[in-house]
């Protein structure tokens, strides 16, 4: 079983702080990481190889010290890692055609699996996307999946329903947080890690059409969040009666 | 042209609204796509629609591959700028793979759509809901998908005068299958529509304590609880329906009020459109003070019953 596992490495959101003048987010010496739910499709990669036996290739659109990134998805259990270099100005559009175009050069793979979203722009389009150039089918929010010798079958979350799929290979999911819990690596496997084998390949091996982005980024403003931040910490009756005559007054008692 | 789709006909009247301020401005049509069902075309021409193209395919379920074929076909005979497809989870992936296999740009979950410099320009909330994105589109078409509520429907209009187009569309069939559809565990909640919400987090210590929650959103005539993620997504006490947050729901209720929520920003990302924020936590430095209107520094577990017969005794 050949799978691929298209990771990418974000700032972590729970560190990102607020600049109080600007409201805007201070991303500069925010700690990265790999986003959350790649680590949970990583998680299903190695399930499934445990089973079938196999090979994960995990390929990363980013910036070159990404590299230190993967080796934690190695440590877990990848057994090889693709680095592609960021263009200085990427879209979805863009990022998905180099990985499309990476995982034709791998050229054999049976499933493909990405998060459902990262988690700084959260938009889930990568997915979706590489299956749409790949021309392959999608099963989108997975939360359980099941892998046959010649198909997959996965239960994906809508909310309000969920919907089993099955589809032969090849096939592309993108796993959701809730599927499972991904695991630690051990020190022994961290130390192993180190002589799993890192391929930095530049995006003009890879698609031989110039890349344009479709959508650019003009600019990423702050949230004004204005509250009152009216707190009652005393006597807790008097507590009380002071929320209720201040809901009274707003009009939200009805 | 504009394109509008949806597979929720609700939703596809909200972008109608958007669809038809945007038509206006660039001075084109607004096209609406059903597919498969008839019922809803004279609905989306009283919505504002000028054109209803019902697609007719065998192809009921969705599949987001056999979807994009079935747009991918209509778009090939209507050059559309800007096509708008409602933001739930299928809509996404639909968006996202038309957008591939058109080479085009796409943006999800736009909270805002506006013309600059006569180009489209939209905006996001990104960061877990701390910033906001402002993006804009080189080239056609622009595909953008719309959550619900964004906009309000326009009021129908019984004299807009639309065409509707039935249309056969052959399907390039995707090698998935369904083989099951369940409904999930629900208690039939909506908490998106909801004008009232009390939720509960964390600082509740067993599943039967949430008593005190449904107590208070009795009181309050809203009656609809709401929960962070712990309580829906690990604990499992309520059913995913009452999830509030950035994989939750997201709500803008009159009344909102956090029991024994510490306020992650992913919770907030999920209510901070509400009109008034009340937040009750023992934690004086809990980060959900810094979203709330009003808090109470105390024990939960001794401000609820307190708070509901306050509140009893104030509105009778």
């Amino acid at each position: 079983m050949n799978i691929i596992l298209c990771a990418k490495q974000v700032v972590d959101v729970a560190e990102i702080k607020i600049d109080p003048a600007t409201k805007k987010p201070v991303l500069a010496g925010v700690p990265q990481k790999i986003s959350d739910m790649d680590k949970n499709a990583l998680e299903e990669a190695i399930k499934i190889k445990e089973k079938h036996g196999g090979k994960i290739t995990v390929v990363t659109v980013g910036a070159p010290d990404a590299k230190e990134r993967m080796r934690e998805l190695l440590a877990m259990g990848a057994d090889e890692g693709v680095l592609l270099t960021q263009p200085p100005q990427t879209d979805y559009h863009m990022i998905a055609h180099l990985l499309a175009g990476a995982i034709k050069k791998i050229g054999s793979y049976d499933i493909i699996l990405c998060g459902e979203a990262s988690i700084d722009m959260f938009s889930g389009q990568i997915g979706p996307r590489l299956a749409g150039l790949l021309n392959i089918p999608q099963i989108t929010y997975a939360q359980q999946i099941t892998v046959e010798p010649t198909k997959v079958v996965s239960e994906k979350n809508l909310g309000e329903k969920s919907v089993t799929m099955e589809s032969p290979f090849p096939v592309l999911l993108t796993v959701t947080k809730e599927s499972n819990q991904p695991r630690l690596p051990s020190l022994m496997a961290i130390l192993a890690s180190s002589n799993k084998p890192i391929h930095e390949w530049s995006t003009t091996d890879i698609v031989s059409q110039t890349l344009q982005p479709k959508v650019q980024t003009l600019d990423v403003k702050g949230i004004p969040m204005q509250r009152k931040n009216i707190i009652f910490q005393d006597d807790l009756d008097q507590s009380v009666g002071k929320l209720v005559n201040e809901l009274a007054k707003v009009g939200v008692l009805r | 042209m504009v394109l509008v789709y949806s597979d929720d006909p609700k939703l596809i009247a909200e972008l109608l609204n958007k669809a038809s301020d945007l038509a206006k401005q660039l001075q084109k049509k607004v096209i609406a796509v059903t597919i498969g069902s008839e019922q809803h075309a004279k609905d989306y021409i009283e919505h504002g629609a000028d054109v209803v193209i019902i697609a007719q395919t065998t192809q009921q379920q969705f599949k987001a591959e056999e979807y994009t074929s079935i747009l991918l076909s209509i778009l090939k005979e209507h050059s559309n700028e800007i096509v708008l497809i409602g933001s739930n989870k299928n809509g996404k992936e639909l968006a996202s793979r038309l957008a591939a296999r058109l080479d085009a740009g796409c943006v999800i979950d736009a909270t805002n759509i506006l013309l600059k410099d006569k180009k489209v320009t939209t905006e996001r909330v990104v960061y877990s809901g701390n910033a906001i994105a402002v993006e804009q589109f080189f080239g056609s078409p622009q595909i953008i998908t719309i959550p619900p509520r964004v906009f309000d429907p326009l009021p129908k209009n019984p004299n807009h005068k639309g065409e509707i187009i039935k249309k056969t569309v052959d399907v390039e069939q995707s090698a998935s299958k369904i083989i099951k559809v369940q409904e999930m565990k629900s208690e039939g909640v909506n908490v998106e529509d909801a004008q009232i919400i009390v939720s509960c987090g964390r600082g509740f210590k067993k599943k039967e304590d949430i008593r005190l929650v449904s107590e208070l959103a009795d009181v309050l005539k809203g009656r609809t609880v709401g929960c962070s993620r712990p309580i829906a997504a690990d604990l499992k006490w309520l059913s995913e329906d009452h999830w509030i947050g950035l994989s939750g729901h997201k709500v803008k209720p009159k009344l909102y009020v956090a029991c024994g929520i510490s306020g992650q920003i992913q919770h907030i990302a999920g209510m901070r459109d509400s009109g008034v924020i009340v937040a009750i936590n023992k934690d004086p430095e809990a980060l959900i003070f810094k979203s709330a209107d009003y808090g109470i520094v105390g024990d939960l577990y001794e401000v609820l019953p307190k708070l509901t017969s306050a509140i009893k005794e104030k509105i009778g």
